[in-house]
């Protein structure tokens, strides 16, 4: 593998972390919103075990991915920088709003739903804007004003490809994060919030898979080079599909004890199936980073700085290692913590 | 309002607010493990109380230290393109070390919030020290590049291209350890002095409540030793920085003392104003042969004035006002914790008057105006540079017009978030007052007793 490739997947698997993080976040966000008011239940409690130890660290990877890119394709930085000026400033001020108040919303109880609904609505949003930054990337919306690169706001938010994008950037949110709360609701034992989280992601997947569809429709006429690049990987694409299929039945064969589903199953078979379709796109986009005038080549750091960044990645996730174990074991494995009350 | 200046003026904001909650995040941390620490040296429960409480603050602080961080990180590519270009290509490791501390402390410190009561007292103790390491560690990371910024290294440039990039010359730069350790002892400074500030103040309103009393004694006695001795190593430090900028970085020098004229015996100005006409300092004292001393140890050495450079290249003249205040507040809180020191270990008294109390009040606040003053002389001294002699500022800026809109949406967000953080706090802490955890405490425990 060429350091280019090696430094391009890097970024990669740093997006897709990120990427499948932040649905979970943002939608765990949403749910415990949606389900406040119902005393019935205790999908909020849930909803909430699950985000309060983790937002920090699902943070750290929106800084890792700018990071990385920054350090291992700096020019692609610079034009991105430029171009992703006003969508970058709204991301990051909804960011805050929603970081803020999700935190608030924890410590003061008396104004613990107003504050709740800030934090979900506005976390909501965000990855509808996160998304965004796929379409600008395939080229047709920036253009050169004066000698600076500039997005065409009107253009990007009318365009049917971009609306895609946001259909799917949502619904995906929903959907794997109440696939990921229906398997966390059932090792906390809680057949009432189980039972919502699956007619959930049963509602919803359907939704993201229409929004993927839509996209792959859109983009043969908005963004050629890829629907073609995308098609030599077709055989992903349809593996991919059929993953979803896996989740699908996944949701409604019957278990044990009497619960409907192998929610287990179906979190893997949606990740595979994300996975797979991601490496297909990724695939296709290369070597283009923003289509038509930087490429991975082209923006790509000076090489001594790569090996010093390399050394410094692999140094850094032998230390990290153990630290990820202990929290997974402590937060996502310990039936305890998870049944606890509030 | 031209661009560059707005673009300016909107990430000096954004620094500046974020520096509040990161140099917090450095320094409770400390603090919560020096009292976990005692803990487990007295079982006194108070100090576990004092220990759970800080917690909660730096919780409550963490949910804008985070996204403000957040924003600066990416704002330096949104508003300075040409500026990370360089820094990507040349600069790139303190930034992507710096994600290891991230994700260091933001795992440790959920595991330190939320697993408290799962895991042993020994685990619990790791968790804060992870935390105290990882952020110090991103501050000292990041000020690296600030440190870069001023003393660049590592590179060069031919023909507008980046040559022969040393990553490793570029991160060991030559201000580097100096100037990160000026920023880790002086976040552990203020972590200490804001402690003792609000022990200080309820002190004041509960002096009739005895328990109440002496366990914020303790928290004072904590607060005011620890930030006494970071404030010492601040001021040792401070002295070599500025040792470098005469190395280094002279206009800046030369600008921070209002000198003009180069000379050898060169006068410190303590205080005033510079005046660019007549090209002295106003109303400033003057104690002679200081700064060449202080510049390098001997009164015959030689200090250069702005005289000898063009004047387009000169650093706005009043950071001299800035670094005074700084100097000032460092020395007036060394006296303090002296003072207190003296007053209650040599004099052996029990309780302080009522003016040294205020005073003892001011410490935290006052600290953190000196980091935001350091942090402005520092950035607004290194103009027109942003990578000095080699970028100038107005050639890094984005070339996007209308920033004026996001300057007031930002600076919109700061003064919500600024006013929420401060009503969360006093909320929670009304809420849950100090007498209900110290009555928690059964009375046969040797918890009452200073
Ligand atoms: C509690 C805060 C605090 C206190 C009491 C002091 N400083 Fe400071 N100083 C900082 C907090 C700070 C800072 C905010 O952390 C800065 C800004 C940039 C930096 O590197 O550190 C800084 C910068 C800074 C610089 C500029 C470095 C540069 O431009 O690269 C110098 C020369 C000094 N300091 C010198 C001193 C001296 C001689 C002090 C004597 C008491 C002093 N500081 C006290
Ligand atoms: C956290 C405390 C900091 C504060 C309060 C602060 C303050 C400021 C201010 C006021 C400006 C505007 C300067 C002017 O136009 O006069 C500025 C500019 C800048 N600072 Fe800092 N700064 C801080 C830390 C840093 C650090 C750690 C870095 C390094 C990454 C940095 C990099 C920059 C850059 C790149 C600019 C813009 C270009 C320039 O004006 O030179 N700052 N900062
Ligand atoms: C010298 C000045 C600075 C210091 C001392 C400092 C320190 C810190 C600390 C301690 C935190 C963790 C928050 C907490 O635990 O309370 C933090 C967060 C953060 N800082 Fe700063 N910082 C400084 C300047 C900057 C600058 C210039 C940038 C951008 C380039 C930046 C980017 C960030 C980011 C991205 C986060 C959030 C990390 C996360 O997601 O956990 N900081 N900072």
């Amino acid at each position: 593998m060429t350091d280019v490739i090696l430094a391009i997947t890097v970024l990669w698997g740093f997006i897709f972390i990120y990427a499948v993080m932040a649905t979970m976040d943002f939608g765990a966000g949403f749910w415990s919103m949606l389900y406040i008011k119902n005393e019935k239940t205790n999908a909020t409690n849930i909803a909430n075990r699950y985000l309060s130890p983790t937002w920090e660290v699902t943070n750290v990877f929106v800084v890792a991915v700018v990071v990385a890119i920054y350090s291992f394709f700096p020019s692609a930085a610079y034009t991105l920088g430029t171009v992703l000026l006003i969508p970058g400033s709204i991301i990051l001020l909804l960011l805050a709003v929603r970081s803020g108040f999700l935190v608030f919303s924890h410590i003061v109880d008396d104004y613990h739903k107003p504050l709740t609904y800030v934090s979900g609505i506005s976390g909501f949003i965000i990855p509808a804007f996160l998304i965004l930054v796929l379409p600008i990337t395939h080229g047709g919306f920036v253009d050169n004003i004066d000698g600076v690169d500039t997005l065409m706001l009107g253009r990007l938010l009318t365009s049917p490809h971009a609306l895609s994008f946001i259909l799917f950037a949502i619904s995906s949110t929903l959907f794997l994060s109440s696939l990921l709360l229906a398997d966390f609701s059932k090792v906390a034992n809680d057949r009432h919030a189980y039972a919502i989280y699956r007619r959930d992601a049963l509602i919803l997947g359907p939704v993201s898979l229409l929004g993927a569809l839509l996209i792959m429709v859109t983009m043969r006429y908005e963004a050629t080079w890829l629907f073609n690049g995308m098609m030599d990987y077709i055989v992903w694409l349809f593996i991919s599909a059929g993953m979803f299929v896996v989740t699908g039945v996944a949701l409604v064969i019957p278990g044990k004890n009497g619960w409907t589903g192998l929610p287990r199953l179906g979190v893997v078979s949606a990740f595979i199936q994300y996975a797979l379709a991601s490496y297909a796109y990724g695939r296709a986009h290369l070597p283009y980073i923003i289509y038509p005038n930087v490429t991975i080549q082209n923006a790509f750091t000076d090489p001594a700085s790569f090996r010093a960044l390399f050394i410094t990645y692999i140094v850094g996730f032998i230390i990290l290692f153990p630290g990820f174990i202990y929290f997974w074991r402590l937060f996502m494995k310990d039936e305890k913590y998870i049944k606890s009350e509030n | 309002m031209e661009d560059v200046v707005i673009a300016r003026s909107l990430f000096g904001t954004t620094m500046g607010f974020h520096i509040i909650f990161a140099t917090l995040g450095v320094g409770i941390p400390l603090m919560i493990l020096i009292a976990e620490l005692m803990y487990q040296k007295t079982k006194n429960r108070e100090y576990a109380i004092m220990a759970k409480r800080w917690t909660k603050a730096k919780a409550v602080l963490l949910g804008v230290a985070i996204p403000t961080g957040t924003i600066a990180g990416v704002q330096l590519s949104l508003l300075w393109p040409g500026f990370m270009e360089v820094i990507g290509k040349v600069m790139a490791l303190p930034f992507q070390i710096e994600i290891y501390a991230f994700f260091i402390e933001a795992l440790f410190i959920s595991i330190y919030v939320y697993a408290a009561d799962r895991i042993s007292p020994w685990m619990r103790i790791l968790s804060v020290t992870l935390v105290t390491i990882g952020a110090a560690a991103s501050a000292v990371l990041i000020t690296n590049v600030h440190a870069f910024e001023g003393t660049p290294a590592g590179f060069r440039i031919e023909n507008g291209q980046i040559v022969d990039v040393d990553p490793w010359a570029a991160f060991f730069n030559p201000s580097f350890v100096v100037t990160a350790a000026h920023v880790a002892v002086s976040a552990f400074m203020t972590g200490a002095f804001v402690i003792a500030s609000v022990a200080a103040y309820k002190m004041l309103r509960n002096k009739h409540d005895e328990r109440v009393y002496k366990f914020h004694r303790k928290a004072l006695i904590m607060g005011l030793v620890v930030g006494g001795i970071f404030s010492f190593m601040t001021a040792i430090n401070g002295h070599e920085s500025a040792q470098l900028l005469h190395q280094y970085q002279p206009e800046k020098l030369a600008a921070a003392e209002g000198l003009f004229e180069t000379q050898s015996h060169a006068p410190l100005a303590v205080g005033g104003f510079t005046d660019r006409e007549t090209k002295e300092v106003k109303w400033g004292i003057e104690v002679p042969w200081a700064l060449s001393f202080l510049a390098d140890d001997r009164f015959d050495t030689v200090v250069v004035g702005l005289d000898d450079f063009p004047e387009e290249y000169w650093p706005p003249l009043f950071v001299h006002t800035l670094f005074n205040a700084m100097v000032g507040i460092g020395s007036l809180l060394i006296m303090l914790s002296l003072f207190g020191f003296f007053w209650s270990k040599i004099l052996k008294k029990t309780t302080y008057p009522k003016w040294l109390m205020w005073l003892f009040v001011a410490a935290g606040p006052l600290s953190m105006l000196a980091i935001e003053f350091g942090w402005i002389f520092a950035c607004t001294g290194r103009q027109p540079w942003v990578i000095y002699r080699i970028m100038l500022t107005e050639d890094a800026v984005t070339g996007n017009q209308n920033l004026a809109a996001l300057f007031i949406a930002f600076a919109g967000i700061y003064v919500l978030l600024g006013v929420a953080v401060v009503l969360v706090l006093r909320y929670y802490f009304k809420r849950h007052p100090i007498e209900d955890e110290l009555n928690d405490i059964p009375p046969s425990s040797n918890g009452v007793q200073a």
